[in-house]
């Protein structure tokens, strides 16, 4: 428990909050970083998968390439970018956009793809224009499957990104290898738990996008819960 | 490639110690998970409670988490064994959550065919509800063998040896092939261990691959009928 405590009194001690490595300046850098990564990723990667969502095409490619691309580990795609492009920010930045893009893409196109056939069937049919279907009836009923994709993504890219420190000089990961160089404990303790809590406060964070951001009729009327209704009501 | 070559041995020792620290954490985790998953699918409150925390814990990075875990459980950091629970948490975070959803996949019918003809509420879950369960907790076992083989060459950084140190080692060396050579090694062991988990699922679960056809048809059908 003493080695808490020094990871609590490193927390709190002054001298850590000053200057280019102060833990403030640290956390703003690991958030930043994270952010533009699942912007770069998103681009890429939501309308690639709304495209194949839509039109129902190209799913096994996408199937492929995200699982080749989940069984490739991380810190090896860290280390050999980093010598191919130098030691610096560019090599996380691509490393990690390569790693966000498999759960942001099945999150869009597995959600287009959890909607009911009849759905769509009835938009076209009172309609709408290909377009007005994506616009107004795909992506509101996909939304929760895509904001579960970025939800994995992005603890993805935070975890990654505490990593990335071992290639570049920048974020809360630099604490946890400083700390183990110079047997620190306090400050690769507290490195750690900031990290953690980081992580846990997005979880949370996209707990609440959910709720607000996700129309309460879509909600309401997820597959899942249709299916187990229906089962109760008919047997 | 000549480094490949000439260090043959090194990547051989780096292999077995991966093997060392990924294998016994996806059979503890499958062993954890499913009592843990069946509690979860048993009762209402255990749900909630076991699926937020296990969702929770799925959501701690990992590389923080191999430093914090020595300092409560009393392990060195770089021993095999912190890499072996931490993994293993990592596991049962992801499968408890599959077990449970698996058992719920169940038929309803099914379970009270079971009662009706004599099942204890024992023998059900062994003989009926975890057989039938089956395909999905393969499905799930798959992932997490999958994901711990590239998990553990995380704890490289933190001096715990495993394929991950081909990385360290050839970054800190500039050798672009011993990192190529960590990473197809890391990729070829995943595809391994999934291979003898599927061969494993068919030999336990014969009926799986028919029963899939009789899905697919039985979808088919309703699909046509609707």
């Amino acid at each position: 428990m003493n080695f808490f405590l020094d990871a609590l009194n490193w927390l709190v001690d002054p001298a850590n909050h000053v200057g280019d490595g102060a833990i403030g300046i640290r956390v703003v850098q690991h958030l930043g970083f994270t952010a533009v990564t699942l912007v770069f990723a998103s681009v890429i990667a939501i309308p690639i998968g709304f495209l194949i969502g839509h039109t129902g095409r190209g799913r096994g490619l996408a199937v492929a390439v995200s699982g080749a691309l989940r069984a490739i580990p991380t810190l090896g795609l860290l280390t050999i970018v980093a010598l191919w492009v130098g030691i610096g920010l560019d090599a996380p930045y691509v490393a990690l956009t390569v790693l966000a893009i498999p759960p942001i893409l099945a999150g869009a196109y597995t959600g287009f793809q959890a909607i009911d056939r009849t759905t769509v069937d009835a938009a076209r049919a009172v309609g709408m224009s290909e377009r007005q279907i994506v616009r107004l009836v795909e992506m509101p009923l996909g939304l929760p499957l895509l904001i579960g994709g970025l939800r994995s993504a992005t603890l993805q890219i935070v975890a990654t990104a505490t990593l990335a420190a071992y290639v570049a000089d920048f974020g809360l990961g630099r604490f946890l290898f400083t700390g183990l160089k110079t047997r620190d404990y306090g400050e690769m303790l507290g490195g750690s738990i900031l990290v953690i809590l980081l992580a846990l406060a997005l979880e949370g964070a996209f707990a609440l996008v959910r709720i607000l951001v996700v129309p309460r009729g879509v909600t309401a009327g997820r597959p899942t819960d249709i299916r187990v209704r229906s089962k109760g009501l008919t047997r | 490639m000549t480094w490949v070559w000439s260090n043959l041995d090194f990547i051989w020792d780096r292999t077995l110690d991966h093997l060392l620290v990924s294998v016994p954490p996806i059979i503890l985790s499958f062993l954890i998970a499913v009592p843990l998953g069946w509690l979860a699918h048993r009762y209402r409150v255990s749900r909630g409670i076991i699926l937020t925390v296990v969702g929770l814990f799925y959501a701690v990075p990992s590389l923080p988490l191999f430093i914090v875990l020595p300092f409560i459980v009393g392990t060195s950091v770089r021993s095999p064994l912190n890499l072996i629970i931490a993994l293993t948490l990592y596991g049962v975070a992801l499968l408890v959550r599959v077990v449970a959803d698996g058992l719920e996949s169940v038929d309803r019918e099914v379970r009270q065919s079971a009662t009706a003809v004599g099942f204890s509420a024992r023998s059900q879950f062994w003989q009926v509800e975890l057989p039938l369960a089956g395909p999905v907790l393969l499905a799930g076992l798959r992932v997490v063998a999958v994901s711990t083989v590239s998990l553990a060459t995380v704890g490289a950084v933190i001096g715990a040896q495993s394929l991950g140190s081909l990385f360290t080692d050839g970054f800190q060396r500039g050798i672009q092939s011993e990192i190529m050579a960590g990473i197809v090694a890391t990729v070829a062991l995943a595809l391994i261990l999934d291979g003898i988990l599927v061969l494993l699922g068919r030999m336990i679960m014969p009926w799986t691959r028919p029963q899939a056809a009789v899905v697919r048809r039985a979808a088919e059908l309703k699909r046509v009928a609707a």
